[in-house]
C-alpha cells in the first residue's frame, strides 16, 4: 500500500510538471486556436533566461519574473515576425502556422546550446529538496510547491479568461478572428498577447521541471506528456490541463511500476506508450476531453 | 441630410480576381439603403471593402474622414458596424458574452449592462438563452443576436450582409420588420445587401442594383420597384 502511494506521489510530482506545460498549451489554444508544437522548446529557452538571471545573483522568484518577461517578449516577437506575416498569406489555412511551430521546435532546440553553451547548467531546485511523510510514503516539498503554483495559476488564468473583458476578447479571437475584428476587437494585439502569455508561462513550467541540470532536452519528453494531458483534460480548459497532467503523471508512473506487457514489465523505457495510447483513446471516445466544452454546431 | 458614407470609384477583389470596378454610392444619415444583386455580383465584396476587411483602391469616406485602409476594429470604434454573411456570431461564446463582445470598444460599464438588458426586452429569446452557447441557437435567433451584437457598439451605420440567407420566409419577414424598427427608433443608418429584393425594398428609402461589380441602376425604392429590368430580374413579376 505504502509503495503504491509512494509511486502515486512520484507520479503527482511528474504530473504537476506536465500540467504546467499543458497549461501553456491551453493558453495558446484559447487565445489563437493553435496547437503550438514549439511550446516545450520555447519553455526550455525561457528557462535559460531564468538561469541567466539567477546566475547573475537574482533570487529564484525574481529570476523567474525575468524569465517570464523575456518569454513574453519572445512570444510576442515570434507572433509579430513569423506567425502574422505567414497567416496573412495563408488565408485561414492553419497548416503553414503548424509547420512554423515545428520549425521553431527544431530551431530553438538547435539555438539553445549555441547561445548558452552545450554544458548543462546547474539550476536551483524550486521549493527545496526536502520531503514530507504522508501515510507512510514521502512526498517531495517540491511536488507540493508545484501543486500550489498550479492551483494559483489555474485560478488566475480562469479569472482572466472568464471574468475580464480582455479575456473575452482573447477567446473571441481564437474562435472567430474575422467576426471579432468587426465588433472592434484589435485582433493583432490579442494574438500577440496570447503568444506572449503562453511563452511567459513556459518560463514557469520550465523552472518547475528542471531536475539535475538544464540543457536543451529539458522539454522534449514532457511536451508529449503535456499534449496527452491537454488532450485528456480538453484543450480549452485550464482545470482540464491540470487534472489531465496529474492523471497522466500518476497513470504512467503506476504503469511503469506495475504494468506488464506479456512477460515484460512496462518500466521507465515504455512509459511513453501509455501516453500515446491515452491520446488515441481520448480522441476516439471523447475528442473534446474531460473538461472541454466541445463544439456546438447546428445545421 | 448629411452623407455619412461616401464610396467613390473603388476597385477591390481577391488576389488577381477583380470583383468591383469603379464602384460609387452613398448612404445618408439615418436612412436605409439596399444594394440588390444576384449571386456573384459583388455585394459581399462591397461591404468587405467598406469595412476594411479586404484592400481596395479609390476613396471611402465615413463621417467626413477618409477611412480606406483602416482596419475593421478601427472602423468599428468610428461607428461602423458590420454583420457579415453567415451571421458571424462567435459560436463558442454564450449569448451574453457575444453581446458584451459587441461593446468591446466601449468603456461605460453601467450603460453596457443596460443596453444588454434592453436587447433582452427587444428579443426575449436572447434573454432566455443568455447562458447558452450562441452556436446552439436557430438561424433566425443567431441572426437577431448578430444584429443586436453589432448594435452594442452604438454605431451610426450598420452594414448587413444578406440577413435573409438560410432563413425561413416568415422569419425573414419578421427580421426585416425588426431592422426597420431599429432604424426608426435609434436613427442608425442601415446599408443592407440582399437578394430578397421585395423585402429589402420594403424597408429601404433608396437602392442600387449591382451587376458584375458595377452599379447599373439606382433610385428611390419606389423607382426601383417600378423599373422593368429590376422587376424582371429581382422581383420575379
Amino acid at each position: 500500500m505504502s509503495e503504491f502511494l509512494q509511486f502515486t506521489f512520484i507520479g503527482l510530482g511528474k504530473g504537476a510538471v506536465y500540467a504546467t506545460l499543458a497549461l501553456a498549451l491551453v493558453i495558446i489554444y484559447r487565445t489563437t486556436g493553435l496547437l503550438n508544437f514549439a511550446q516545450g522548446e520555447m519553455a526550455m529557452f525561457c528557462t535559460y533566461f531564468v538561469w541567466f538571471g539567477h546566475d547573475r545573483g537574482l533570487p529564484l522568484p525574481a529570476a523567474v519574473l525575468v524569465g517570464m518577461f523575456g518569454g513574453f517578449l519572445m512570444g510576442a516577437l515570434i507572433e509579430r515576425l513569423l506567425v502574422r506575416p505567414v497567416s496573412k498569406k495563408a488565408m485561414g489555412n492553419p497548416l503553414p502556422i503548424v509547420i512554423i511551430t515545428i520549425g521553431l521546435f527544431l530551431g530553438l532546440n538547435g539555438l539553445a546550446p549555441i547561445v548558452f553553451g552545450e554544458q548543462a547548467k546547474t539550476f536551483p531546485v524550486p521549493f527545496g529538496d526536502g520531503s514530507v511523510s504522508i501515510l507512510g510514503a514521502s512526498i517531495f516539498t517540491r511536488t507540493l510547491g508545484t501543486l500550489a503554483v498550479l492551483a494559483v495559476s489555474v485560478a488566475v488564468l480562469w479569472a482572466i479568461f472568464q471574468k475580464t473583458k480582455f479575456g473575452l476578447g482573447l477567446r473571441a479571437v481564437a474562435s472567430n478572428a474575422e467576426s471579432s475584428a468587426l465588433v472592434g476587437v484589435p485582433v493583432g494585439r490579442m494574438l500577440l498577447i496570447g503568444w506572449g502569455m503562453s511563452a511567459a508561462f513556459g518560463a514557469l513550467a520550465g523552472t518547475l521541471s528542471v531536475e539535475g541540470g538544464l540543457d536543451n532536452t529539458l522539454m522534449a519528453l514532457p511536451l508529449i506528456y503535456a499534449f496527452a494531458a491537454a488532450t485528456l483534460g480538453g484543450f480549452d480548459s485550464e482545470l482540464g490541463a491540470v487534472v489531465g497532467g496529474l492523471l497522466v503523471g500518476v497513470i504512467t508512473e503506476l504503469l511503469a511500476r506495475y504494468g506488464t506487457i506479456g512477460a515484460y514489465s512496462v518500466g521507465q523505457d515504455l512509459k511513453l506508450l501509455p501516453a500515446f495510447l491515452l491520446i488515441l483513446l481520448v480522441l476516439v471516445f471523447r475528442p473534446s476531453g474531460l473538461f472541454g466544452k466541445g463544439e456546438v454546431k447546428r445545421v | 441630410m448629411t452623407t455619412i458614407l461616401e464610396v467613390s470609384d473603388i476597385d477591390a477583389g481577391y488576389g488577381p480576381v477583380q470583383v468591383l470596378r469603379k464602384l460609387s454610392f452613398t448612404v445618408d444619415e439615418g436612412e436605409v439603403v439596399v444594394i440588390l444583386g444576384a449571386n456573384g455580383a459583388g455585394k459581399t465584396t462591397t461591404l468587405r471593402a467598406v469595412s476594411g476587411m479586404i484592400p481596395s483602391s479609390g476613396s471611402v469616406r465615413f463621417r467626413g474622414g477618409e477611412v480606406r485602409g483602416r482596419r475593421p476594429d478601427q472602423l468599428c470604434s468610428l461607428g461602423l458596424a458590420h454583420v457579415p454573411q453567415g451571421r458571424g456570431t462567435v459560436t463558442d461564446l454564450t449569448v451574453e458574452e457575444n453581446l458584451r463582445l459587441g461593446a468591446f470598444s466601449r468603456k461605460d460599464q453601467a450603460e453596457i449592462s443596460a443596453d444588454i438588458a434592453s436587447w433582452y426586452d427587444t428579443f426575449p429569446r436572447l434573454g432566455e438563452r443568455k447562458d447558452q452557447q450562441a452556436g446552439s441557437m436557430s438561424g433566425g435567433e443567431q441572426q437577431m443576436l448578430a444584429i443586436a451584437r453589432a448594435l452594442m457598439s452604438r454605431p451610426t451605420l450598420l452594414l448587413l450582409d444578406e440577413p435573409s440567407l438560410g432563413l425561413a420566409p416568415l422569419v425573414t419577414k419578421e427580421l426585416f420588420g425588426r431592422i426597420s424598427e431599429i432604424n426608426r427608433s435609434s436613427g442608425t443608418a442601415v446599408l443592407v445587401v440582399e437578394q430578397n429584393a421585395n423585402l429589402a425594398l420594403g424597408i429601404a428609402s433608396r437602392g442600387y442594383v449591382l451587376e458584375t461589380g458595377q452599379i447599373i441602376s439606382s433610385g428611390t425604392a419606389e423607382d426601383l420597384r417600378n423599373d422593368d429590368a429590376v422587376r424582371q430580374a429581382y422581383l420575379g413579376h
